[in-house]
C-alpha cells in the first residue's frame, strides 16, 4: 500500500478533511465517495418508483378489459415509467458508479470539480420532483410517451412546462456531471497512468460523458420548442406555419438514439472489468474494446433516424440509415467475442456479480439481434410500435441499464462497507431476476409478432395468454428486487469482513483492490506509485 | 496528468443547494405563470433571491480562494477544460436550432408547396391546395407556411442594423483581446478601459438589437407567432440575445473584480473564461447573421 | 371463472417456456400481398442468420464456463490479444451484413414503389377513428370501433370482453377494396400522429397533420383483415381499429353503387325539415360515436383536457357560436365541417343543446347546417 506511507504527504490545510458531522453531510458533500453513494440510493429509490409505474402497467394488461386504471393514466404511466427509469434510475446509477470508482481507478484525489459535482446531483433531485410532481396535477402527467412527440404532447393541459423545466434540468445536471467525468479522467490520471492503461470503465464512461454533452443540448432545444409551440405561438411543429411534427422527432432520436449507448456503454465498462476478474484472465482485445467503444460512439450519432422508418422519409434516407444502423452490429460483435475469448481458457467461477454479468451478455445479444432485425426497414414496417420493439428494448435497456448495475453493486459492495454481502441471497436475487425478466420480456416478442401494437391499455382476445405471462414475470421481477435491497441494507449493517482485495487475484485487476476495504474518506492524496500502477494495469496476469 | 504536490480538494459548501434550489423555485414558478396562475411570482421572486445570493456567495469562496493562491497549476487546468466543454454543450444548442432552420427551411416547406418525393408526395395537391389561404402556395423563404400563421410580415433584412450589430460585436472581440493583452502585460488601466470599451459594446449591441424587435413587431408584422420564419427568427436571435446578456453580465463581475485588484498576468482563469464565452457568442452571431439575415 | 381459468392456462404456458400451440401467434403473418410474403421471408431469413449466430456466441460461451471452470482447469492462459482473430471477426459479421442488406434494400425499393396504382385511398386520422375517402369516386365515410366493443371496453362495464366478438378489432363501416387492384393509400391526420396498420398489407405508415405520406397494397386474396392505429395519439388511441374488407371486383362494384345510393339518400334526408324527437334519436348516435370520445357520454368531458358539454357557456349560449365551433373546430378539437354529414352535424348539435340538463330548447335544422357550410367554403 505505498500510497498511504507515500512521504510525499505535504498536506495542504484549506483541505476538506472528514465527512461533516449529522445529516447535512450529504447535502454540503463535496466528496467523491459521498456523491457517489448519493447517486446510487437516489437511482434505487428511482428503480421502484419507475418499477412501481411498470407493475401497474403490468396489471393492467393482465387480461383484456379495462381493470384498473383510466387509458390516459396508463399513458402516463408508460411515460412517467420510462422518463424514470431512464433519467432517474439507470443513467445516476452509472453516474454513481463513476463517482465512486473513477477517482480510485485513475488514482486521482477526487473528481475534478467537487463543487460541481455536488450541485449536479442536487440538480437531478430537484428535476425529478419537478418531473413527479405532475403526477398530482390537474390534468395528469405527461402521457405521450417518453418520445413526447408533437402535436400530442402539446395537447396536454398543464404538465407541459413543468416536463420542459424538468428536461432541462435533468440536461443540466447530466452535462454538468459529464463535465467533470471528462476533465477528472483527461486531467487527473495519477502519474503513470497513461490513457491506454486506464480500465476499460474509465474509458467508457469518457466516451459516454463526450456523447451527453453531444446529445443532452439537442433534446433541451427540441423540448424548447415544444414549450414556444404549446404557449407562445411558434410553428415548430405545425404544417400550418410551415414547421413540421417530424422535425421533432428527428431532433429527439438525433438525442434519443446516442442516449441508449450512453446506457449502455459503461455498461459494457462494467462488464469488462468483471468478467477478466472471475475468469482470472486479463481482457481479451484491450484496444479493440477501446476503439470499438469509440467506433459504437460514433455510428451512434449518425443512426437516429431509424426510428422513424415509417413517417415516410426519402428512400434515399431509408436506405441510408439502414446501413448505418447495421454497422453499428460489427463493433458490437467484437465486444461479444471479447468477452467470451476472455473467459476462454480462463478459470472460472460463478460469484454473483459474474452470473449478472453473463446474464447480461445473454440477454443482450438478443436484444441486440432483435435490433438487428429493427434494422431492416421493410420488415420494420411491421415491427414499428408493436410489442416487439417493447421487447427489443427492454433485453437490451433492463439487460444494460440494470444487471450490469446489480453486478457491479456485489463487486464493490465489499470493498465500499468492508463487508461481504450474502451470497446465498444475492445467488437466489439473480436467478429469479432472470428469470422473471426472460418470462417478462420473451412473450412481448410474439405479441408484438402476432400484431399488438404498444402503448395500449387494452388488447384483444388473442394476445391474453402471452399478457399475462408478462405480467406474471414482471411481478416476479419487481419483488425479486426487494432482495436486492435487503441484501444491500444487510451488507452494510455487517458481516463477514472482506479483504482489501476482495476477490481471488483482484488485486491483479486495478487500484482500488490496493485500498483497505472501506477505503478511508479520502484517497490518493498523494498520488500512488507508478510501479504499483505498472503492476496493476499490465496485462501479463500471474497466477501462483 | 498531475504530478506535482497534491490536487487541491475544496472544502465542503453549501452554496450549490441553495443555487439548484433557486433554479427549481423559478422554473416551477415560471411553469405556473406559464399555466395561468399567479402563484407563480412568489416562487419566482424567492428563487431568484436565492440564486442571487448562492452564487454570490459560491462566486466569493472561489474568488479568495483563488486570490489566496489555492489553485495551482492543474487547477487552471481543470478549468479550463470545464469552460471549454461547457461551450461545446452550448454549440450543440445552437446547433439543434440551426439544424431545425435547415430542415423546415430546405425540406418541410417545399414538401408542403408539393416538391420533391418523401411526404410531400401529393401533400399541396391534397391538403392545402382547397384550403383558403394556401391557393397559390409555392416553396419559398421566409415564409409563414401555407396556413399563413400570424398573418402579413415582412423580412428582416441583413444591412441595416443588423450589419451595425455585427460590427458592434467583431469590435468587441477586438476590444476584450486587447484587455487580455493589457492583463498580460499588468497594464491595469488599459485594462479597465477596454473592459468598460467591452462592455459598452456589448450593451449597445443589446440595445440595438431592442430596437429591431420593437420595430419588427410593431410595424413588420414579425413576430415570433410569424410562422416558421417568425419562429425560427426569434428563437434563434433571441437565445444569442440572452447569451450577450448573460456575457455582459459576467463581463461586468470581471470588471469589478479587476477594481478589486484582482487577477495577475500569470493567473487569470475567470477572465479568461469569460473571454472564450464572448468569443463564442461573437461567432455565433457571424453564423446567424449570415444564415438567418442574409441567406 | 374464466379469469381463473386463464390463470391457470398461463401458468402452465409460463412454466413450459415458449410452447408452440395452434392457438397462440408466435410469428408474423405471412400475409396477402407480395409486400408482406416478401417482407416475411426477410423477417425470416434474419431471424435464421441470428440464430446461427447466437448458436455459436451462446455455444462457445457456455462451452467456457462448463469447461473453464475453476474446480476444472484451475490455472488461466494468459493470452490476451489475437489481432488476426480480431480482424476476422469484425469481417464476418460485416459480409453477413451485407447479406442481409441487399434483399432489405430491394424490398424498400418496392415498398416504395406506389407508381401506376388502380385506385387511391385518402385515409385520414381523428382522434379516434379512421376516414376513408374514395379519391377517384368523390366520397367517403368514417370507420369507428363498434358501440359492442365500445361498450364492453369501460370500465366496470360488466361486460366480459371474451364474450365479444372480435373485441377491440370490429368497425362499424370498415374498408372496402377489390381484390388484384393496386391501390394507393394517402395518410393525413386532422389532429395528432397515428398510423395505419394491417399486419397481413406488410406494412404500417404514419399519418402526419399537415402532410401526406403514401404507400401501397395489392392483395389477392378476398377476405377481412384487421390491424390497428399503431402511433400513440392519446386516451383511445388502443380503440381506434383498422378493418378492411377485401372483395370480388364485382362485389365491390355492388357496393359502391349501394354506398352511392343511400349517400344520395341521405343527402335527400337533409333537406327536409326535422322534428326535435328525430334530432335527438340520431343526434345521441352522432354524439356517442363522434363526440363522446373526449366529452364523454355524460357530457361532463375531463378536466384540464375536454371542457364539459354539461353546462358549457357556448352550447347554452349563441347558436352561431356553437355551430361554427362544431364546423370548423377550435383549439385541440378539429372541425367536423367535413367528416359528418348535415343531418348529423344539426342531430349532434341539437342534442348537445338539450341533453346533459342544457335544456335550451334550440333546435337546428340540416338545411340551415348546408347554409352554413355554402357560407364557409366547403
Ligand atoms: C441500451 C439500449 C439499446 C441498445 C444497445 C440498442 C441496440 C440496437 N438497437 Fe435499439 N432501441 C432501444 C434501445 C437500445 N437499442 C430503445 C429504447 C428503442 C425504442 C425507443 C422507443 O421507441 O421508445 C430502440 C429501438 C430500436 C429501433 C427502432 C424500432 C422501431 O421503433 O421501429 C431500431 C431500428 O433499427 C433499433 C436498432 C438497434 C440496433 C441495430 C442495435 C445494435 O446496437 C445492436 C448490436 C448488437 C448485436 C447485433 C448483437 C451482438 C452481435 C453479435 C453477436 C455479432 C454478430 C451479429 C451479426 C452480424 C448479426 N432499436
Ligand atoms: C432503463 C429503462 C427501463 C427499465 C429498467 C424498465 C423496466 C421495466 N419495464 Fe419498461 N420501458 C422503458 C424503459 C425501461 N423499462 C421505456 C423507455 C419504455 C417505453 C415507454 C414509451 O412507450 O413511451 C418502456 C415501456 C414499458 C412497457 C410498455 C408500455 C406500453 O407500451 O404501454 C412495459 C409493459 O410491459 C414495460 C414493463 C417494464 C417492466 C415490467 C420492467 C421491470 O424491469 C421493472 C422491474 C420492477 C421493479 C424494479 C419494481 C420493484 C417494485 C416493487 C417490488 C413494488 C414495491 C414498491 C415499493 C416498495 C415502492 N415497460
Ligand atoms: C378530439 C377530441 C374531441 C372530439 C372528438 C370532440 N371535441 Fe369538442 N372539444 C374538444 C376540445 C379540446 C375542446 C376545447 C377547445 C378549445 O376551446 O380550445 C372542445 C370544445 C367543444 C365545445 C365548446 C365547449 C366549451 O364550453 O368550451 C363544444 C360545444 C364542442 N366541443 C362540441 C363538440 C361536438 C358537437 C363534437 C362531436 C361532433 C365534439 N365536440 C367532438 C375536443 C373534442
Ligand atoms: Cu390513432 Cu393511435
Ligand atoms: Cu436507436
Amino acid at each position: 500500500m505505498a500510497f498511504v506511507t507515500n512521504p510525499l504527504d505535504n498536506h495542504d490545510h484549506g483541505h476538506d478533511h472528514g465527512p461533516a458531522k449529522g445529516w447535512t453531510r450529504w447535502i454540503i458533500t463535496t466528496n467523491h465517495k459521498d456523491i457517489g453513494t448519493l447517486y446510487l440510493f437516489f437511482a434505487l429509490a428511482m428503480l421502484f418508483v419507475g418499477g412501481s409505474f411498470a407493475l401497474t402497467i403490468r396489471s393492467e394488461l393482465f387480461q383484456p378489459g379495462l381493470q384498473f386504471v383510466d387509458p390516459e393514466f396508463f399513458n402516463s404511466m408508460t411515460t412517467m415509467h420510462a422518463l424514470i427509469m431512464v433519467f432517474g434510475a439507470v443513467m445516476p446509477a452509472f453516474v454513481g458508479f463513476a463517482n465512486w470508482m473513477i477517482p480510485m481507478m485513475i488514482g486521482a484525489p477526487d473528481m475534478a470539480l467537487p463543487r460541481m459535482n455536488n450541485m449536479s446531483f442536487w440538480v437531478l433531485v430537484f428535476a425529478g420532483i419537478l418531473l413527479l410532481s405532475t403526477l398530482f396535477m390537474e390534468g395528469g402527467a405527461p402521457a405521450a410517451g417518453w418520445t413526447l412527440y408533437p402535436p400530442l404532447s402539446i395537447q396536454a393541459a398543464h404538465n407541459i412546462p413543468f416536463v420542459v423545466f424538468s428536461v432541462h434540468l435533468l440536461g443540466v445536471s447530466s452535462i454538468m456531471g459529464s463535465i467533470n467525468i471528462i476533465v477528472t479522467i483527461l486531467n487527473m490520471r495519477a502519474p503513470g497512468m497513461t490513457l491506454m492503461k486506464m480500465p476499460l470503465f474509465v474509458w467508457t464512461w469518457l466516451i459516454t460523458a463526450f456523447l451527453l454533452i453531444f446529445a443532452l443540448p439537442v433534446f433541451a432545444a427540441a423540448v424548447t420548442m415544444l414549450l414556444t409551440d404549446a404557449h407562445f405561438g411558434t410553428s415548430f411543429f405545425n404544417a400550418a406555419g410551415g414547421g413540421d411534427p417530424v422535425l421533432y422527432q428527428h431532433l429527439f432520436w438525433f438525442f434519443g438514439h446516442p442516449e441508449v449507448y450512453i446506457i449502455v456503454l459503461p455498461a459494457f465498462g462494467l462488464v469488462s472489468t468483471i468478467v477478466p476478474t472471475f475468469s482470472r484472465k486479463p481482457l481479451f482485445g484491450y484496444t479493440s474494446m477501446v476503439y470499438a467503444t469509440g467506433s459504437i460512439a460514433f455510428l451512434s450519432m449518425i443512426v437516429w433516424a431509424h426510428h422513424q422508418f415509417t413517417v415516410g422519409m426519402p428512400l434515399i434516407a431509408e436506405l441510408y440509415f439502414i446501413y448505418a444502423t447495421c454497422l453499428i452490429a460489427v463493433p458490437t460483435a467484437v465486444k461479444i467475442f471479447n468477452w467470451i475469448a476472455t473467459m476462454w481458457q480462463g478459470s472460472i467461477t460463478l460469484e454473483t456479480p459474474m452470473l449478472f454479468s453473463l446474464g447480461f451478455i445473454f440477454a443482450f445479444t438478443i436484444g441486440g439481434f432483435t435490433g438487428l432485425m429493427l434494422a431492416m426497414a421493410p420488415a420494420d414496417f411491421q415491427y414499428h410500435d408493436s410489442y416487439f420493439v417493447v421487447a427489443h428494448f427492454h433485453y437490451t435497456l433492463v439487460v444494460g441499464g440494470t444487471f450490469p448495475v446489480f453486478a457491479a453493486a456485489y463487486y464493490w459492495l465489499p470493498k465500499w462497507t468492508g463487508y461481504m454481502y450474502d451470497e446465498k441471497l444475492a445467488k437466489m436475487h439473480f436467478w429469479l431476476s432472470f428469470m422473471g425478466f426472460n418470462l417478462t420480456f420473451m412473450p412481448q416478442h410474439f405479441l408484438g409478432l402476432a400484431g399488438m401494437p404498444r402503448r395500449i391499455p387494452d388488447y384483444a382476445i388473442q394476445f391474453a395468454d402471452f399478457n399475462m405471462m408478462s405480467s406474471i414475470g414482471a411481478f416476479i421481477l419487481g419483488f425479486s428486487q426487494l432482495i436486492f435491497v435487503y441484501t444491500i441494507i444487510k451488507c452494510i449493517r455487517g458481516g463477514e469482513p472482506a479483504s482489501d482485495e476482495v476477490w481471488e487475484g483482484a488485486q491483479n485487476m486495478g487500484l482500488e483492490w490496493h485500498l483497505p476495504s472501506p477505503p478511508p474518506y479520502h484517497t490518493f492524496e498523494t498520488p500512488p506509485d507508478p510501479q504499483l500502477i505498472d503492476r496493476v494495469t499490465t496485462v501479463e496476469v500471474t497466477m501462483e | 496528468m498531475w504530478s506535482h504536490d497534491s490536487y487541491y480538494v475544496p472544502s465542503k459548501a453549501v452554496w450549490p443547494v441553495v443555487v439548484v434550489a433557486g433554479t427549481t423555485s423559478v422554473l416551477a414558478g415560471l411553469a405556473n405563470l406559464i399555466n395561468g396562475l399567479s402563484d407563480g411570482k412568489l416562487m419566482l421572486y424567492a428563487g431568484s433571491v436565492f440564486i442571487v445570493v448562492g452564487l454570490t456567495a459560491w462566486f466569493r469562496d472561489q474568488s479568495i480562494e483563488s486570490e489566496s493562491g489555492k489553485y495551482n497549476k492543474q487547477v487552471d487546468i481543470s478549468y479550463r477544460m470545464g469552460m471549454a466543454w461547457f461551450i461545446f454543450s452550448e454549440v450543440m444548442f445552437f446547433a439543434a436550432f440551426f439544424g431545425a432552420l435547415f430542415y423546415t427551411r430546405y425540406l418541410a416547406v417545399p414538401w408542403l408547396a408539393g416538391e420533391g418525393g418523401g411526404p410531400g408526395l401529393f401533400t399541396f395537391d391534397f391538403l392545402w391546395d382547397a384550403v383558403a389561404t394556401a391557393k397559390d402556395y409555392t416553396s419559398s423563404w421566409p415564409t409563414n407556411g401555407p396556413g399563413q400563421v400570424g398573418g402579413h410580415f415582412e423580412k428582416m433584412e441583413a444591412l441595416g442594423l443588423p450589419l451595425a450589430n455585427t460590427i458592434i460585436l467583431l469590435t468587441s472581440g477586438y476590444t476584450i483581446t486587447m484587455a487580455h493583452h493589457a492583463l498580460i502585460d499588468d497594464r491595469r488601466k488599459q485594462l479597465k478601459l477596454w473592459m468598460i470599451a467591452t462592455i459598452s459594446l456589448g450593451i449597445l449591441f443589446l440595445i440595438c438589437q431592442g430596437y429591431e424587435y420593437h420595430h419588427a413587431y410593431t410595424e413588420m408584422g414579425l413576430t415570433l407567432g410569424a410562422g416558421i420564419y417568425g419562429s425560427t427568427f426569434f428563437m434563434l436571435t433571441g437565445f444569442h440575445g440572452l447569451h450577450v446578456t448573460l456575457g455582459t453580465f459576467m463581463l461586468c463581475m470581471i470588471l469589478l473584480r479587476i477594481y478589486r485588484g484582482h487577477f495577475s498576468p500569470d493567473n487569470h482563469f475567470a477572465f479568461e473564461g469569460v473571454a472564450w464565452y464572448w468569443h463564442f457568442v461573437d461567432v455565433v452571431w457571424l453564423l446567424l447573421f449570415v444564415i438567418v439575415y442574409w441567406m | 371463472m374464466n379469469t381463473l381459468r386463464q390463470l391457470i392456462a398461463g401458468l402452465i404456458l409460463s412454466s413450459l417456456g415458449t410452447v408452440v400451440h395452434a392457438d397462440y401467434k408466435l410469428n408474423m403473418p405471412v400475409g396477402v400481398t407480395e409486400l408482406s410474403r416478401e417482407t416475411y421471408d426477410l423477417h425470416m431469413l434474419v431471424i435464421y442468420i441470428c440464430a446461427g449466430i447466437g448458436l455459436i456466441v451462446f455455444g462457445a460461451m457456455f462451452y467456457s464456463i462448463y469447461a473453464f471452470r475453476q474446480s476444472k482447469h484451475p490455472f488461466p492462459n494468459n493470452f490476451h490479444e489475437n489481432a488476426k482473430l480480431e480482424i476476422l471477426w469484425s469481417i464476418i459479421p460485416f459480409i453477413i451484413l451485407i447479406i442481409m442488406v441487399y434483399p432489405a434494400t430491394e424490398l424498400t425499393i418496392k415498398h416504395y414503389d406506389t407508381k401506376d396504382a388502380d385506385m387511391t385511398i385518402k385515409v385520414t386520422g381523428y382522434q379516434w377513428r379512421w376516414r376513408y375517402d374514395y379519391v377517384d369516386e368523390g366520397f367517403g365515410f368514417m370507420s369507428s370501433l363498434t358501440a359492442e366493443s365500445n361498450a364492453a371496453r369501460q370500465m366496470d362495464s360488466g361486460i366480459n370482453p371474451q364474450r365479444v366478438q372480435n373485441y377491440l378489432q370490429d368497425v362499424d363501416y370498415p374498408l372496402v377494396i377489390p381484390v388484384d387492384t393496386k391501390v394507393r393509400f394517402l395518410m393525413t391526420s386532422a389532429d395528432v400522429l397515428h398510423a395505419w396498420w394491417v399486419p397481413d398489407f406488410g406494412w404500417k405508415r404514419d399519418a402526419i397533420p399537415g402532410f401526406i405520406t403514401d404507400a401501397w397494397a395489392k392483395v389477392d386474396k378476398i377476405g377481412i383483415y384487421r390491424g390497428a392505429c399503431a402511433e400513440l395519439c392519446g386516451r383511445d388511441h388502443g380503440f381506434m381499429p383498422v378493418v378492411v374488407d377485401v372483395r370480388s371486383k364485382e362485389d365491390y362494384e355492388s357496393w359502391l353503387a349501394e354506398k352511392k345510393a343511400v349517400l344520395e339518400e341521405e343527402n335527400a334526408k337533409s333537406d327536409r325539415t326535422w322534428s326535435k324527437n328525430e334530432l335527438m334519436v340520431k343526434g345521441e348516435d352522432v354524439y356517442l360515436t363522434s363526440c363522446a370520445g373526449c366529452h364523454q357520454p355524460n357530457g361532463e368531458g375531463i378536466k384540464g383536457s375536454f371542457p364539459s358539454i354539461k353546462g358549457s357557456d357556448i352550447a347554452t349560449g349563441d347558436l352561431d357560436e356553437h355551430i361554427e365551433l362544431v364546423l370548423e373546430g377550435q383549439g385541440m378539437m378539429s372541425g367536423f365541417a367535413e367528416s359528418l354529414s348535415p343531418v348529423e352535424l344539426a342531430a349532434a348539435i341539437t342534442y348537445q343543446r338539450n341533453a346533459f340538463d342544457n335544456d335550451t330548447g334550440d333546435i337546428v335544422q340540416p338545411t340551415t347546417i348546408k347554409d352554413w357550410l355554402d357560407d364557409l367554403g366547403y
